[in-house]
Protein backbone atom coordinates (compact mmCIF):
# COMPACT_ATOMS: atom_id res chain seq x y z
CA UNK A 1 0.00 0.00 0.00
CA UNK A 2 2.87 2.36 0.82
CA UNK A 3 4.35 1.63 -2.58
CA UNK A 4 1.11 2.52 -4.38
CA UNK A 5 0.91 5.66 -2.27
CA UNK A 6 4.49 6.63 -3.14
CA UNK A 7 3.79 6.28 -6.86
CA UNK A 8 0.49 8.13 -6.48
CA UNK A 9 2.13 11.10 -4.77
CA UNK A 10 4.97 11.18 -7.27
CA UNK A 11 2.44 11.17 -10.13
CA UNK A 12 0.50 13.98 -8.51
CA UNK A 13 3.70 15.96 -8.04
CA UNK A 14 4.63 15.54 -11.68
CA UNK A 15 1.11 16.42 -12.89
CA UNK A 16 0.87 19.65 -10.93
CA UNK A 17 4.16 20.76 -12.45
CA UNK A 18 2.78 20.25 -15.96
CA UNK A 19 2.02 23.40 -17.95
CA UNK A 20 -0.90 21.88 -19.88
CA UNK A 21 -2.75 21.51 -16.62
CA UNK A 22 -2.53 25.21 -15.78
CA UNK A 23 -3.55 26.27 -19.28
CA UNK A 24 -6.63 24.08 -19.15
CA UNK A 25 -7.50 25.17 -15.65
CA UNK A 26 -7.12 28.85 -16.53
CA UNK A 27 -9.38 28.47 -19.56
CA UNK A 28 -12.00 26.66 -17.52
CA UNK A 29 -12.03 29.37 -14.88
CA UNK A 30 -12.24 32.08 -17.54
CA UNK A 31 -15.27 30.45 -19.13
CA UNK A 32 -16.98 29.85 -15.80
CA UNK A 33 -16.37 33.51 -14.98
CA UNK A 34 -17.40 34.57 -18.48
CA UNK A 35 -20.81 32.97 -17.96
CA UNK A 36 -21.73 36.00 -15.84
CA UNK A 37 -21.25 38.26 -18.86
CA UNK A 38 -23.16 35.94 -21.16
CA UNK A 39 -25.91 35.66 -18.59
CA UNK A 40 -26.50 39.41 -18.65
CA UNK A 41 -27.46 39.16 -22.31
CA UNK A 42 -30.57 37.16 -21.46
CA UNK A 43 -33.60 38.24 -19.50
CA UNK A 44 -34.70 36.10 -16.61
CA UNK A 45 -32.59 33.12 -17.68
CA UNK A 46 -29.32 34.38 -16.24
CA UNK A 47 -29.01 31.77 -13.50
CA UNK A 48 -29.73 28.97 -15.93
CA UNK A 49 -27.03 30.15 -18.32
CA UNK A 50 -24.50 30.41 -15.53
CA UNK A 51 -25.29 26.92 -14.20
CA UNK A 52 -25.36 25.42 -17.66
CA UNK A 53 -22.03 26.87 -18.70
CA UNK A 54 -20.40 26.20 -15.34
CA UNK A 55 -21.33 22.53 -15.28
CA UNK A 56 -20.41 22.09 -18.93
CA UNK A 57 -17.00 23.71 -18.34
CA UNK A 58 -16.22 21.45 -15.40
CA UNK A 59 -17.18 18.43 -17.47
CA UNK A 60 -15.33 19.37 -20.66
CA UNK A 61 -12.15 20.67 -19.07
CA UNK A 62 -12.11 17.82 -16.59
CA UNK A 63 -12.23 15.45 -19.54
CA UNK A 64 -9.46 17.29 -21.36
CA UNK A 65 -7.26 17.19 -18.26
CA UNK A 66 -8.01 13.48 -17.79
CA UNK A 67 -7.11 12.71 -21.39
CA UNK A 68 -4.08 14.91 -21.97
CA UNK A 69 -2.40 14.82 -18.61
CA UNK A 70 -3.39 11.18 -18.07
CA UNK A 71 -2.00 9.83 -21.30
CA UNK A 72 1.28 11.72 -21.05
CA UNK A 73 2.11 10.49 -17.60
CA UNK A 74 2.33 6.76 -18.25
CA UNK A 75 3.88 7.23 -21.67
CA UNK A 76 6.54 9.57 -20.33
CA UNK A 77 7.61 7.00 -17.76
CA UNK A 78 8.14 4.46 -20.54
CA UNK A 79 9.66 6.92 -23.02
CA UNK A 80 12.13 8.36 -20.54
CA UNK A 81 12.80 4.90 -19.14
CA UNK A 82 12.09 5.96 -15.58
CA UNK A 83 9.79 2.97 -15.43
CA UNK A 84 12.80 0.62 -15.73
CA UNK A 85 13.98 1.74 -12.38
CA UNK A 86 10.59 1.24 -10.77
CA UNK A 87 9.94 -2.22 -12.21
CA UNK A 88 13.46 -3.29 -11.14
CA UNK A 89 12.49 -2.46 -7.55
CA UNK A 90 10.28 -4.75 -5.48
CA UNK A 91 7.14 -3.26 -7.01
CA UNK A 92 4.42 -5.29 -8.72
CA UNK A 93 3.36 -3.95 -12.07
CA UNK A 94 -0.21 -3.62 -10.88
CA UNK A 95 1.03 -1.45 -8.00
CA UNK A 96 2.66 0.87 -10.50
CA UNK A 97 -0.48 1.14 -12.60
CA UNK A 98 -2.86 1.61 -9.68
CA UNK A 99 -0.49 4.21 -8.20
CA UNK A 100 -0.44 6.10 -11.49
CA UNK A 101 -4.22 5.93 -11.74
CA UNK A 102 -4.78 7.19 -8.21
CA UNK A 103 -2.25 9.99 -8.77
CA UNK A 104 -4.25 11.15 -11.78
CA UNK A 105 -7.52 10.91 -9.88
CA UNK A 106 -6.01 13.00 -7.10
CA UNK A 107 -4.91 15.60 -9.68
CA UNK A 108 -8.40 15.65 -11.17
CA UNK A 109 -9.99 15.89 -7.76
CA UNK A 110 -7.96 18.98 -6.89
CA UNK A 111 -8.78 20.58 -10.26
CA UNK A 112 -12.48 19.79 -10.06
CA UNK A 113 -12.55 21.20 -6.52
CA UNK A 114 -10.94 24.44 -7.70
CA UNK A 115 -13.40 24.78 -10.61
CA UNK A 116 -16.30 23.86 -8.32
CA UNK A 117 -15.20 26.42 -5.76
CA UNK A 118 -15.21 29.22 -8.32
CA UNK A 119 -18.46 28.00 -9.92
CA UNK A 120 -20.39 27.67 -6.67
CA UNK A 121 -19.15 31.07 -5.46
CA UNK A 122 -20.58 32.67 -8.60
CA UNK A 123 -23.85 30.79 -8.22
CA UNK A 124 -24.08 31.81 -4.56
CA UNK A 125 -23.30 35.40 -5.47
CA UNK A 126 -26.07 35.50 -8.11
CA UNK A 127 -28.67 33.25 -6.45
CA UNK A 128 -28.02 33.77 -2.78
CA UNK A 129 -28.06 29.99 -2.23
CA UNK A 130 -26.59 26.77 -3.61
CA UNK A 131 -28.78 23.74 -4.19
CA UNK A 132 -27.50 20.30 -3.23
CA UNK A 133 -28.46 19.05 -6.69
CA UNK A 134 -25.64 21.09 -8.22
CA UNK A 135 -23.12 19.27 -6.07
CA UNK A 136 -24.74 15.97 -7.02
CA UNK A 137 -24.30 16.87 -10.70
CA UNK A 138 -20.60 17.68 -10.14
CA UNK A 139 -20.15 14.44 -8.23
CA UNK A 140 -21.48 12.49 -11.21
CA UNK A 141 -19.20 14.46 -13.54
CA UNK A 142 -16.33 13.30 -11.37
CA UNK A 143 -17.49 9.68 -11.64
CA UNK A 144 -17.46 10.10 -15.41
CA UNK A 145 -13.93 11.50 -15.24
CA UNK A 146 -12.86 8.39 -13.33
CA UNK A 147 -14.02 6.24 -16.25
CA UNK A 148 -12.41 8.52 -18.85
CA UNK A 149 -9.11 8.42 -16.92
CA UNK A 150 -9.24 4.63 -16.76
CA UNK A 151 -9.84 4.50 -20.54
CA UNK A 152 -6.87 6.82 -21.14
CA UNK A 153 -4.71 4.69 -18.85
CA UNK A 154 -5.79 1.49 -20.58
CA UNK A 155 -4.81 2.81 -24.01
CA UNK A 156 -1.55 4.27 -22.82
CA UNK A 157 -0.41 0.82 -21.60
CA UNK A 158 -0.03 -0.35 -25.18
CA UNK A 159 -0.13 2.50 -27.66
CA UNK A 160 1.31 5.94 -28.37
CA UNK A 161 -0.03 9.13 -26.75
CA UNK A 162 -1.53 10.46 -30.00
CA UNK A 163 -3.45 7.27 -30.68
CA UNK A 164 -4.46 7.01 -27.02
CA UNK A 165 -5.85 10.53 -27.13
CA UNK A 166 -7.79 9.86 -30.32
CA UNK A 167 -9.19 6.55 -29.04
CA UNK A 168 -10.09 7.97 -25.66
CA UNK A 169 -11.85 11.01 -27.10
CA UNK A 170 -13.65 8.75 -29.60
CA UNK A 171 -14.90 6.52 -26.81
CA UNK A 172 -15.92 9.61 -24.86
CA UNK A 173 -18.10 10.72 -27.77
CA UNK A 174 -19.48 7.22 -28.38
CA UNK A 175 -20.15 6.91 -24.65
CA UNK A 176 -22.43 9.92 -24.80
CA UNK A 177 -24.27 8.60 -27.83
CA UNK A 178 -24.45 4.94 -26.92
CA UNK A 179 -28.15 5.09 -26.10
CA UNK A 180 -28.75 6.04 -29.75
CA UNK A 181 -26.84 2.93 -30.72
CA UNK A 182 -29.38 0.79 -28.91
CA UNK A 183 -32.33 2.66 -30.36
CA UNK A 184 -30.87 2.47 -33.85
CA UNK A 185 -30.14 -1.25 -33.52
CA UNK A 186 -33.63 -2.06 -32.25
CA UNK A 187 -35.12 -0.56 -35.41
CA UNK A 188 -33.08 -2.76 -37.72
CA UNK A 189 -34.67 -5.77 -39.35
CA UNK A 190 -31.41 -7.68 -39.62
CA UNK A 191 -30.75 -9.95 -36.66
CA UNK A 192 -26.96 -9.57 -36.73
CA UNK A 193 -27.20 -5.78 -36.72
CA UNK A 194 -29.46 -5.98 -33.67
CA UNK A 195 -26.99 -8.29 -31.91
CA UNK A 196 -23.98 -6.22 -32.87
CA UNK A 197 -25.46 -2.91 -31.73
CA UNK A 198 -26.63 -4.54 -28.50
CA UNK A 199 -23.16 -5.94 -27.90
CA UNK A 200 -21.53 -2.56 -28.58
CA UNK A 201 -24.05 -0.84 -26.35
CA UNK A 202 -23.05 -3.01 -23.41
CA UNK A 203 -19.35 -2.90 -24.25
CA UNK A 204 -19.08 0.87 -24.53
CA UNK A 205 -19.47 2.98 -21.41
CA UNK A 206 -22.81 4.71 -21.15
CA UNK A 207 -21.62 8.14 -20.12
CA UNK A 208 -25.10 9.65 -20.26
CA UNK A 209 -25.64 7.86 -16.95
CA UNK A 210 -23.53 10.60 -15.43
CA UNK A 211 -25.17 13.51 -17.17
CA UNK A 212 -27.83 15.19 -15.04
CA UNK A 213 -26.78 18.70 -16.01
CA UNK A 214 -29.95 19.46 -17.97
CA UNK A 215 -32.24 18.12 -15.30
CA UNK A 216 -30.48 20.01 -12.54
CA UNK A 217 -30.41 23.30 -14.43
CA UNK A 218 -34.11 23.04 -15.27
CA UNK A 219 -35.04 21.83 -11.80
CA UNK A 220 -36.50 18.52 -12.95
CA UNK A 221 -36.82 15.63 -10.53
CA UNK A 222 -34.34 12.83 -10.91
CA UNK A 223 -35.42 9.19 -10.96
CA UNK A 224 -35.05 7.60 -7.53
CA UNK A 225 -31.59 6.15 -6.77
CA UNK A 226 -30.23 7.55 -10.02
CA UNK A 227 -27.03 8.89 -8.50
CA UNK A 228 -26.44 5.72 -6.47
CA UNK A 229 -26.96 3.39 -9.42
CA UNK A 230 -24.83 5.53 -11.71
CA UNK A 231 -22.03 5.59 -9.14
CA UNK A 232 -22.13 1.80 -8.79
CA UNK A 233 -22.04 1.47 -12.56
CA UNK A 234 -19.10 3.89 -12.73
CA UNK A 235 -17.10 2.04 -10.10
CA UNK A 236 -17.75 -1.34 -11.71
CA UNK A 237 -16.85 -0.12 -15.18
CA UNK A 238 -13.68 1.57 -13.89
CA UNK A 239 -12.69 -1.59 -12.03
CA UNK A 240 -13.04 -3.70 -15.18
CA UNK A 241 -11.03 -1.19 -17.24
CA UNK A 242 -8.23 -1.21 -14.67
CA UNK A 243 -8.17 -5.03 -14.60
CA UNK A 244 -7.83 -5.14 -18.39
CA UNK A 245 -5.10 -2.48 -18.26
CA UNK A 246 -3.21 -4.50 -15.62
CA UNK A 247 -3.53 -7.71 -17.65
CA UNK A 248 -2.03 -5.98 -20.72
CA UNK A 249 0.66 -4.22 -18.70
CA UNK A 250 1.68 -7.47 -17.01
CA UNK A 251 2.53 -9.04 -20.38
CA UNK A 252 4.36 -6.05 -21.73
CA UNK A 253 8.08 -6.06 -22.56
CA UNK A 254 9.91 -2.80 -21.92
CA UNK A 255 12.29 -2.61 -24.85
CA UNK B 1 21.88 -38.01 4.68
CA UNK B 2 19.16 -36.56 2.51
CA UNK B 3 18.92 -33.56 4.78
CA UNK B 4 22.68 -33.06 4.53
CA UNK B 5 22.52 -33.13 0.75
CA UNK B 6 19.74 -30.62 0.77
CA UNK B 7 21.67 -28.36 3.07
CA UNK B 8 24.73 -28.68 0.88
CA UNK B 9 22.79 -27.75 -2.23
CA UNK B 10 21.27 -24.79 -0.43
CA UNK B 11 24.71 -23.58 0.52
CA UNK B 12 25.96 -23.96 -3.00
CA UNK B 13 22.88 -22.15 -4.29
CA UNK B 14 23.64 -19.34 -1.89
CA UNK B 15 27.11 -19.03 -3.35
CA UNK B 16 25.79 -18.31 -6.82
CA UNK B 17 24.55 -14.74 -6.97
CA UNK B 18 23.39 -14.64 -10.57
CA UNK B 19 22.59 -17.59 -12.75
CA UNK B 20 20.97 -17.86 -16.14
CA UNK B 21 19.93 -21.13 -17.76
CA UNK B 22 19.37 -21.17 -21.51
CA UNK B 23 18.11 -17.60 -21.40
CA UNK B 24 16.70 -16.76 -24.79
CA UNK B 25 14.86 -13.80 -26.28
CA UNK B 26 13.33 -13.48 -29.70
CA UNK B 27 12.00 -10.11 -30.79
CA UNK B 28 9.23 -9.99 -33.32
CA UNK B 29 9.64 -7.11 -35.70
CA UNK B 30 6.78 -6.82 -38.11
CA UNK B 31 4.55 -9.78 -38.84
CA UNK B 32 6.97 -12.45 -39.96
CA UNK B 33 10.45 -11.16 -39.13
CA UNK B 34 12.07 -12.40 -35.98
CA UNK B 35 15.34 -11.39 -34.41
CA UNK B 36 17.03 -13.63 -31.89
CA UNK B 37 18.63 -11.13 -29.54
CA UNK B 38 19.89 -13.64 -27.01
CA UNK B 39 20.71 -17.21 -27.97
CA UNK B 40 20.48 -19.39 -24.90
CA UNK B 41 22.72 -17.73 -22.35
CA UNK B 42 24.23 -19.86 -19.57
CA UNK B 43 26.04 -17.79 -16.99
CA UNK B 44 27.02 -18.21 -13.36
CA UNK B 45 28.36 -15.44 -11.19
CA UNK B 46 29.46 -16.14 -7.65
CA UNK B 47 28.61 -13.99 -4.72
CA UNK B 48 31.22 -11.29 -4.13
CA UNK B 49 32.40 -11.33 -7.71
CA UNK B 50 32.72 -8.27 -9.93
CA UNK B 51 31.69 -9.36 -13.39
CA UNK B 52 32.17 -7.31 -16.53
CA UNK B 53 29.66 -8.04 -19.24
CA UNK B 54 31.16 -6.80 -22.48
CA UNK B 55 30.02 -6.63 -26.04
CA UNK B 56 29.56 -4.23 -28.92
CA UNK B 57 26.37 -2.22 -29.26
CA UNK B 58 23.45 -4.46 -30.11
CA UNK B 59 25.10 -7.63 -28.81
CA UNK B 60 22.29 -8.26 -26.34
CA UNK B 61 23.79 -6.89 -23.12
CA UNK B 62 20.82 -4.71 -22.24
CA UNK B 63 18.44 -7.47 -23.28
CA UNK B 64 20.14 -9.80 -20.80
CA UNK B 65 19.86 -7.21 -18.07
CA UNK B 66 16.20 -6.55 -18.78
CA UNK B 67 15.42 -10.26 -18.72
CA UNK B 68 17.19 -10.71 -15.39
CA UNK B 69 15.48 -7.67 -13.88
CA UNK B 70 12.00 -8.66 -15.04
CA UNK B 71 11.54 -5.79 -17.49
CA UNK B 72 11.03 -8.33 -20.25
CA UNK B 73 9.77 -11.87 -20.39
CA UNK B 74 12.20 -14.48 -21.78
CA UNK B 75 11.13 -16.51 -24.82
CA UNK B 76 12.61 -19.51 -23.02
CA UNK B 77 15.03 -20.24 -20.21
CA UNK B 78 15.21 -18.59 -16.81
CA UNK B 79 17.32 -16.37 -14.60
CA UNK B 80 17.99 -16.80 -10.90
CA UNK B 81 19.24 -14.34 -8.33
CA UNK B 82 20.57 -15.76 -5.08
CA UNK B 83 18.85 -19.04 -5.97
CA UNK B 84 15.39 -17.54 -6.56
CA UNK B 85 13.61 -17.02 -9.87
CA UNK B 86 14.41 -13.45 -10.87
CA UNK B 87 10.83 -12.80 -11.93
CA UNK B 88 9.52 -13.00 -8.37
CA UNK B 89 9.09 -9.48 -7.07
CA UNK B 90 10.52 -10.28 -3.63
CA UNK B 91 13.94 -11.06 -5.10
CA UNK B 92 14.30 -7.41 -6.01
CA UNK B 93 14.73 -6.51 -2.36
CA UNK B 94 18.27 -7.86 -2.77
CA UNK B 95 19.01 -6.05 -6.03
CA UNK B 96 20.37 -2.64 -6.83
CA UNK B 97 20.09 -1.29 -10.37
CA UNK B 98 21.63 1.69 -12.11
CA UNK B 99 19.98 2.12 -15.52
CA UNK B 100 21.84 3.42 -18.52
CA UNK B 101 21.69 7.21 -18.95
CA UNK B 102 19.34 7.60 -16.08
CA UNK B 103 16.68 10.16 -16.68
CA UNK B 104 15.28 10.84 -13.31
CA UNK B 105 12.37 13.03 -12.41
CA UNK B 106 14.00 16.42 -12.94
CA UNK B 107 11.36 18.27 -10.93
CA UNK B 108 12.32 16.46 -7.71
CA UNK B 109 15.09 17.41 -5.32
CA UNK B 110 17.77 14.82 -4.61
CA UNK B 111 16.20 14.23 -1.22
CA UNK B 112 12.64 13.79 -2.56
CA UNK B 113 14.02 11.54 -5.26
CA UNK B 114 15.77 9.20 -2.85
CA UNK B 115 12.87 9.14 -0.43
CA UNK B 116 10.57 8.14 -3.30
CA UNK B 117 12.72 5.06 -3.96
CA UNK B 118 13.05 4.30 -0.26
CA UNK B 119 9.26 4.00 -0.11
CA UNK B 120 9.33 1.52 -2.97
CA UNK B 121 11.58 -0.61 -0.75
CA UNK B 122 9.24 -0.21 2.22
CA UNK B 123 11.95 1.46 4.28
CA UNK B 124 10.34 3.15 7.29
CA UNK B 125 10.31 6.94 7.40
CA UNK B 126 12.55 7.06 10.45
CA UNK B 127 15.45 5.06 9.05
CA UNK B 128 14.98 6.52 5.56
CA UNK B 129 16.25 9.99 6.51
CA UNK B 130 19.41 8.55 8.02
CA UNK B 131 19.93 6.19 5.08
CA UNK B 132 19.61 9.04 2.57
CA UNK B 133 22.23 11.12 4.40
CA UNK B 134 24.58 8.11 4.45
CA UNK B 135 24.11 7.51 0.74
CA UNK B 136 24.60 11.14 -0.24
CA UNK B 137 27.84 11.13 1.72
CA UNK B 138 28.96 7.86 0.11
CA UNK B 139 28.55 9.19 -3.42
CA UNK B 140 29.99 12.59 -2.54
CA UNK B 141 26.77 14.62 -2.76
CA UNK B 142 26.62 15.66 0.87
CA UNK B 143 24.76 18.95 1.25
CA UNK B 144 23.21 18.71 -2.23
CA UNK B 145 20.01 17.05 -0.98
CA UNK B 146 17.85 20.11 -1.48
CA UNK B 147 18.92 20.85 -5.03
CA UNK B 148 16.52 20.04 -7.87
CA UNK B 149 17.80 17.34 -10.23
CA UNK B 150 17.59 19.65 -13.24
CA UNK B 151 20.51 21.55 -11.72
CA UNK B 152 22.71 18.45 -11.50
CA UNK B 153 25.59 17.76 -13.87
CA UNK B 154 25.79 14.43 -15.66
CA UNK B 155 28.38 13.08 -13.26
CA UNK B 156 26.31 14.14 -10.27
CA UNK B 157 23.22 12.47 -11.73
CA UNK B 158 25.20 9.29 -12.28
CA UNK B 159 26.36 9.35 -8.67
CA UNK B 160 22.83 9.99 -7.48
CA UNK B 161 21.80 7.03 -9.65
CA UNK B 162 24.27 4.91 -7.73
CA UNK B 163 22.86 6.22 -4.45
CA UNK B 164 19.35 5.07 -5.39
CA UNK B 165 20.71 1.70 -6.50
CA UNK B 166 22.19 1.22 -3.02
CA UNK B 167 19.11 2.37 -1.12
CA UNK B 168 18.22 -1.14 0.08
CA UNK B 169 21.84 -2.14 0.80
CA UNK B 170 21.59 -4.76 -1.96
CA UNK B 171 23.70 -7.92 -2.21
CA UNK B 172 23.69 -7.90 -6.00
CA UNK B 173 24.16 -4.70 -7.98
CA UNK B 174 23.64 -4.18 -11.71
CA UNK B 175 25.33 -1.27 -13.46
CA UNK B 176 24.34 -0.54 -17.06
CA UNK B 177 27.05 1.51 -18.80
CA UNK B 178 27.97 3.44 -15.66
CA UNK B 179 30.82 5.27 -17.39
CA UNK B 180 29.08 6.45 -20.53
CA UNK B 181 29.21 10.17 -21.13
CA UNK B 182 31.47 10.91 -18.18
CA UNK B 183 34.75 12.80 -18.21
CA UNK B 184 37.92 11.19 -16.76
CA UNK B 185 37.27 12.69 -13.33
CA UNK B 186 33.70 11.46 -13.31
CA UNK B 187 34.85 8.01 -14.36
CA UNK B 188 37.41 7.85 -11.60
CA UNK B 189 34.79 8.85 -9.03
CA UNK B 190 32.48 6.06 -10.17
CA UNK B 191 35.36 3.59 -10.20
CA UNK B 192 36.23 4.49 -6.63
CA UNK B 193 32.67 3.93 -5.49
CA UNK B 194 32.63 0.56 -7.25
CA UNK B 195 35.87 -0.46 -5.55
CA UNK B 196 34.38 0.54 -2.19
CA UNK B 197 31.38 -1.69 -2.86
CA UNK B 198 33.67 -4.51 -3.89
CA UNK B 199 35.50 -4.26 -0.59
CA UNK B 200 32.17 -4.69 1.17
CA UNK B 201 31.70 -8.01 -0.63
CA UNK B 202 28.90 -6.99 -2.98
CA UNK B 203 28.29 -8.88 -6.19
CA UNK B 204 28.59 -6.44 -9.06
CA UNK B 205 27.40 -7.02 -12.61
CA UNK B 206 28.75 -4.51 -15.06
CA UNK B 207 27.55 -3.84 -18.61
CA UNK B 208 30.10 -1.74 -20.38
CA UNK B 209 32.19 -1.15 -23.42
CA UNK B 210 34.73 1.13 -21.81
CA UNK B 211 37.27 -1.64 -21.48
CA UNK B 212 40.00 0.15 -19.58
CA UNK B 213 37.62 0.80 -16.71
CA UNK B 214 36.34 -2.76 -16.72
CA UNK B 215 39.91 -4.04 -16.68
CA UNK B 216 40.59 -1.98 -13.57
CA UNK B 217 37.63 -3.11 -11.48
CA UNK B 218 36.39 -6.49 -12.67
CA UNK B 219 37.50 -9.96 -11.55
CA UNK B 220 35.94 -11.80 -14.43
CA UNK B 221 34.54 -10.83 -17.80
CA UNK B 222 32.23 -12.32 -20.37
CA UNK B 223 32.22 -11.19 -23.97
CA UNK B 224 28.89 -11.26 -25.75
CA UNK B 225 28.70 -11.05 -29.53
CA UNK B 226 25.45 -11.31 -31.49
CA UNK B 227 23.61 -12.77 -28.55
CA UNK B 228 26.19 -15.48 -27.87
CA UNK B 229 28.74 -15.63 -25.09
CA UNK B 230 32.10 -15.92 -26.88
CA UNK B 231 34.51 -15.92 -23.96
CA UNK B 232 34.28 -16.00 -20.18
CA UNK B 233 37.13 -15.99 -17.75
CA UNK B 234 39.16 -14.23 -15.12
CA UNK B 235 40.74 -11.10 -16.51
CA UNK B 236 44.24 -12.08 -15.36
CA UNK B 237 44.07 -15.56 -16.89
CA UNK B 238 42.57 -14.22 -20.10
CA UNK B 239 45.41 -11.74 -20.35
CA UNK B 240 48.19 -13.93 -18.91
CA UNK B 241 47.65 -16.61 -21.51
CA UNK B 242 48.14 -14.15 -24.28
CA UNK B 243 51.65 -12.73 -24.19
CA UNK B 244 52.05 -10.80 -27.41
CA UNK B 245 55.80 -10.16 -27.35
CA UNK B 246 58.73 -9.16 -25.15
CA UNK B 247 60.63 -5.92 -25.64
CA UNK B 248 64.31 -5.96 -24.63
CA UNK B 249 66.43 -2.84 -24.47
CA UNK B 250 70.21 -3.15 -24.17
CA UNK B 251 73.46 -1.32 -24.88
CA UNK B 252 77.19 -1.93 -25.20
CA UNK B 253 77.10 -4.61 -27.87
CA UNK B 254 79.15 -4.56 -31.06
CA UNK B 255 77.71 -5.22 -34.53
CA UNK B 256 78.91 -8.83 -34.41
CA UNK B 257 77.06 -9.56 -31.22
CA UNK B 258 73.95 -7.86 -32.54
CA UNK B 259 74.04 -10.18 -35.57
CA UNK B 260 73.57 -13.10 -33.16
CA UNK B 261 70.39 -11.57 -31.81
CA UNK B 262 68.92 -10.52 -35.17
CA UNK B 263 67.61 -13.98 -36.23
CA UNK B 264 65.83 -14.50 -32.91
CA UNK B 265 64.12 -11.09 -32.84
CA UNK B 266 61.10 -10.20 -34.92
CA UNK B 267 62.30 -6.61 -35.03
CA UNK B 268 65.39 -4.66 -34.05
CA UNK B 269 65.71 -0.95 -33.71
CA UNK B 270 68.89 1.05 -33.09
CA UNK B 271 68.33 4.14 -31.01
CA UNK B 272 70.78 6.84 -29.87
CA UNK B 273 72.29 5.08 -26.88
CA UNK B 274 70.53 1.71 -26.90
CA UNK B 275 69.09 -0.99 -29.08
CA UNK B 276 65.56 -2.32 -28.89
CA UNK B 277 64.81 -5.95 -29.78
CA UNK B 278 61.30 -7.32 -29.97
CA UNK B 279 61.04 -11.10 -29.55
CA UNK B 280 57.91 -13.25 -29.83
CA UNK B 281 57.97 -15.21 -26.56
CA UNK B 282 59.65 -15.85 -23.21
CA UNK B 283 62.01 -18.53 -24.54
CA UNK B 284 63.42 -16.20 -27.18
CA UNK B 285 63.75 -13.52 -24.53
CA UNK B 286 65.87 -15.85 -22.37
CA UNK B 287 68.14 -16.52 -25.34
CA UNK B 288 68.64 -12.82 -26.05
CA UNK B 289 69.40 -12.08 -22.40
CA UNK B 290 72.01 -14.88 -22.40
CA UNK B 291 73.68 -13.43 -25.50
CA UNK B 292 73.77 -9.96 -23.95
CA UNK B 293 75.49 -11.23 -20.82
CA UNK B 294 77.89 -13.48 -22.76
CA UNK B 295 78.92 -10.55 -24.97
CA UNK B 296 79.22 -8.32 -21.90
CA UNK B 297 76.61 -5.86 -22.96
CA UNK B 298 74.25 -4.35 -20.45
CA UNK B 299 70.55 -5.09 -20.18
CA UNK B 300 68.50 -1.89 -19.74
CA UNK B 301 64.98 -3.25 -19.60
CA UNK B 302 62.79 -6.24 -20.36
CA UNK B 303 59.10 -5.59 -20.90
CA UNK B 304 56.55 -8.31 -21.57
CA UNK B 305 53.82 -6.93 -23.87
CA UNK B 306 50.53 -8.55 -23.02
CA UNK B 307 47.35 -8.41 -24.99
CA UNK B 308 44.99 -5.87 -23.54
CA UNK B 309 41.39 -6.62 -22.91
CA UNK B 310 40.75 -4.52 -25.95
CA UNK B 311 42.77 -6.86 -28.19
CA UNK B 312 40.89 -9.89 -26.89
CA UNK B 313 37.62 -8.05 -27.26
CA UNK B 314 38.31 -7.02 -30.85
CA UNK B 315 39.40 -10.53 -31.75
CA UNK B 316 36.23 -12.09 -30.31
CA UNK B 317 34.01 -9.55 -32.00
CA UNK B 318 35.70 -10.15 -35.35
CA UNK B 319 35.06 -13.88 -34.82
Amino acid sequence: MRKIQAIMINTFREAIRDRILYNLLLFALLIIGGSILLGTLTIGEQQKIIKDMGLASISIFGTLIAVFVGIGLVYKEIERKTIYNIIAKPVHRYQFLIGKYLGLILTLLVNVLIMTGVFLSIVYFMDGSVKLKLIEAIFLIFMELMIVTAIALLFSTFTTPTLSAIFTLAIYVIGHLSRDLKVFGAKSELAWVRHLTKFLYYLMPNLENFNIKGMVVHNLTLPANFTLLSSLYGLLYTGILLLVAIAIFQQRDFR
Amino acid sequence: MIIDDEAASLVSLGMIAIKTVGLRKIYKSGLARKVEALKGLDLEIEEGETFGYLGPNGAGKTTTLKLILGLMHPTSGAAYILGKDSRTVGVRNEIGFLPEQPYFYSYLTAYEFLSFYSRLFDISNGSCRQRIDELLALVGLKGKGHLQLRKFSKGMLQRLGIAQALMNDPRVIFFDEPFSGLDPIGRKEIRDIVLKLKERGKTIFFCSHILSDVEMVCDRVGILVNGELKAVGRIDSLLEAKLKSVEIAFSGLGEKAKEKIRPIATRMLDQADKTLAVVPDRKAADQVVRIISEEQGSLISLTPIRETLEDIFLKEVAG
